[in-house]
């Protein structure tokens, strides 16, 4: 099990984790206390994802460059 | 240089100024040349902030000048470059303010697709020499990107394929960097895209992208030109962002290709490898939180069972003392009884056993033992007179068995044969006797009959000398004297008398 917080942990690393936990768990050879303790690091993780899933908007802009061709700003796409 | 020396005096030539004859010479350069095609290599290139390009076109022995205009560079398929190989049309024009000509150059193209592959093939081995092309350089791509930079032309085909795929597997945020994708501005345009993103801060007004895709569609090798230029090549090898290439087709390779951490073969692949589907990432984690209650349920589940089952293994505690209980009960019962029970049955041993020890027992016993000796005592004498008397009997039978008469009988009969015997051994004798002699008696006669003494009755006579007998007349002149014998006897003949008569020797001897 990672120290990480759960709360820091990217998408893919929760997604491991919480393979992993579900894996350890399903083995059935962890005391009571302890999988307790899984299940809900193992709760979180998967909520964690959820809400990861979850963001899953579409947000497509364009930059604006100006006269030297820096980054001036963004305008909206939109009909692509 | 002047053209005009300094005017001897007396010459009368017209005096040209310095204008008017540079004026003269350019009219002259500029109607002779005014459509010239030029194969050359290209030398050093320049290209200022004012768009036009001016660049040296060589070969072996000569250098010529020449400048693009902005206006025809921007419509170049291919930008010179140094090194290559081109065919230069346009027009030659002189510069009369540095007495310099150059060629104005209308469109240039390389000499042939050959030129341009063997410079691409140079150019990527310095790269790859540089090492932007090492595999340990590539960056792994993000699992699931926050916010995606798209590197390409903002209208066309490629944006629309990018943006639809992420929108099927997992929609996105995507900030689009609009560039020329062909042309003399693609390259800086490209170079500077992917420098700009990786220049933003994550915290700055604009996102900082986690994913680059630079893509473009499918073209020609020229079209695709700006894809293999050095500066493009070095930007995305130094961006901190993994970036993904999808440029043209399948089968085109450009040499960004080789410097990205990814190449996809379309702008599509680009999108998929950029981010995973969400469904597919929903579906799993729903499975895992099944997996999960399922897990905890069943830990729980199992424990519980075997809690219960444990429990109805327990007896209660009254139970296990039960039967203990009883045992006792039934022992201190028994317990007295069995006292009691016990001490009477050695009493009764007791006495069962002192009950037969008395003295009349013993002095029945001694009485018994003395009648057996009384009884064996009585019986002694006369089983010794019985067995002598019958020892006796048995000797009187021997010695009844035993008469001189047999052996007087026997003796008669051995003397009989004795005698017997006597008489056969002397009849034996005397016919052997009596057999021999006539035996001899006829070996005798026998004998006479062969014997030369026999011839000797028949007037025959034997000569004998010195005992030898004499067969021949040599013989018997040699001897002294001659023994003959006939049948009746022998008589001596000869001087020399035999050794039995000879002479006495006189009683008186010489007296020498």
């Amino acid at each position: 099990m990672s120290d990480t917080p759960v709360s820091e942990m990217s998408f893919e690393e929760a997604m491991r984790e919480l393979e992993a936990v579900v894996d350890q768990l399903e083995r059935g050879d962890v005391a009571l206390d302890a999988s307790i303790a899984l299940y809900e690091r193992g709760a979180a993780l998967k909520k964690r994802c959820e809400d990861e899933l979850k963001r899953a908007e579409e947000k497509v802009a364009a930059i604006t460059l100006d006269a030297d061709g820096n980054p001036a700003g963004v305008k909206p796409v939109e009909g692509l | 240089m002047d053209l005009i020396d300094d005017p001897q005096p007396g010459q009368n030539a017209p005096e040209f100024s310095v204008s008017e004859i540079s004026g003269a010479i350019k009219r002259m350069i500029e109607g002779e040349f005014s459509h010239v095609r030029i194969r050359a290599e290209v030398g050093r290139v320049s290209r200022p902030r004012s768009g036009h390009i001016y660049l040296d076109l060589k070969d072996d022995r000569a250098v010529l000048a020449g400048v693009m205009w902005k206006g025809v560079a921007a419509k170049q398929v291919t930008q010179p470059e140094e090194g290559m190989e081109v065919v230069a049309v346009g027009r030659l024009t002189t510069f009369p303010g540095q007495s310099k000509y150059q060629m104005v150059i209308e469109e240039i193209r390389p000499a042939g697709m050959g030129a341009l592959m063997a410079m691409l093939e140079k150019r990527k081995a310095q790269l790859a020499a540089e090492g932007l092309f090492a595999p340990e350089r590539k960056k792994p791509l993000p699992y699931l990107p926050e916010v995606i930079g798209v590197v390409t032309s903002p209208s066309g085909a490629v944006i629309r394929d990018i943006l639809h795929r992420l929108r099927d597997r997992f929609p996105r945020k995507v900030l689009i960097w609009p560039v020329a994708v062909q042309g003399e501005k693609c390259a800086p345009e490209v170079a500077r895209a992917i420098a700009g993103f990786n220049a933003l801060t994550p915290v700055g007004a604009l996102p900082r992208p986690d994913l680059l895709i630079v893509a473009r569609g499918g073209g020609s090798v020229e079209d695709l030109w700006g894809f293999n230029e050095e500066a493009v090549v070095r930007a995305a090898a130094a961006s901190d962002i993994p970036l993904i290439s999808a440029v043209g087709h399948e089968t085109d390779t450009t040499l960004i290709d080789y410097a990205s951490d990814k190449r996809a073969p379309t702008p599509t692949a680009a999108a998929e490898l950029a981010v995973p589907v969400r469904m597919e990432l929903l579906a799993f984690t729903e499975n895992q939180g099944a997996r999960l209650s399922r897990g905890i349920t069943t830990g729980l589940t199992q424990r519980r069972q075997r809690l219960t089952d444990l429990g109805r293994a327990l007896p209660k505690p009254g139970t296990l003392l039960d039967a203990a209980r009883q045992r006792l009960d039934v022992a201190s019962d028994r317990l007295p009884a069995a006292l009691d029970r016990g001490v009477q049955r050695r009493k009764l041993r007791l006495t069962e056993l002192s009950g037969s020890l008395r003295p009349r027992v013993l002095g029945r016993m001694v009485a018994g033992e003395k009648d057996r000796l009384t009884r064996l005592s009585n019986r002694l004498a006369p089983a010794l007179s019985r067995a002598v008397t019958q020892r006796r009997e048995a000797f009187s039978q021997r010695a009844r068995l035993l008469q001189p008469q047999r052996l007087q009988a026997d003796l008669q009969q051995k003397k009989q044969d004795l005698m017997r015997l006597e008489r056969r051994l002397s009849q034996a004798g005397h016919s052997q006797t009596a057999r021999w002699k006539a035996q001899l008696e006829q070996a005798g006669r026998l004998h006479e009959t062969l014997s030369y003494k026999a011839t000797l009755e028949r007037g025959y006579a034997v000569i004998r000398s010195e005992g030898e007998v004499l067969t021949r007349k040599a013989q018997a002149q040699k001897a002294t004297h001659l023994e003959i014998e006939f049948a009746d006897g022998r008589m001596q003949v000869g001087g020399k008398s035999a050794p039995k008569s000879k002479p006495k020797p006189p009683e008186q001897g010489s007296l020498f």
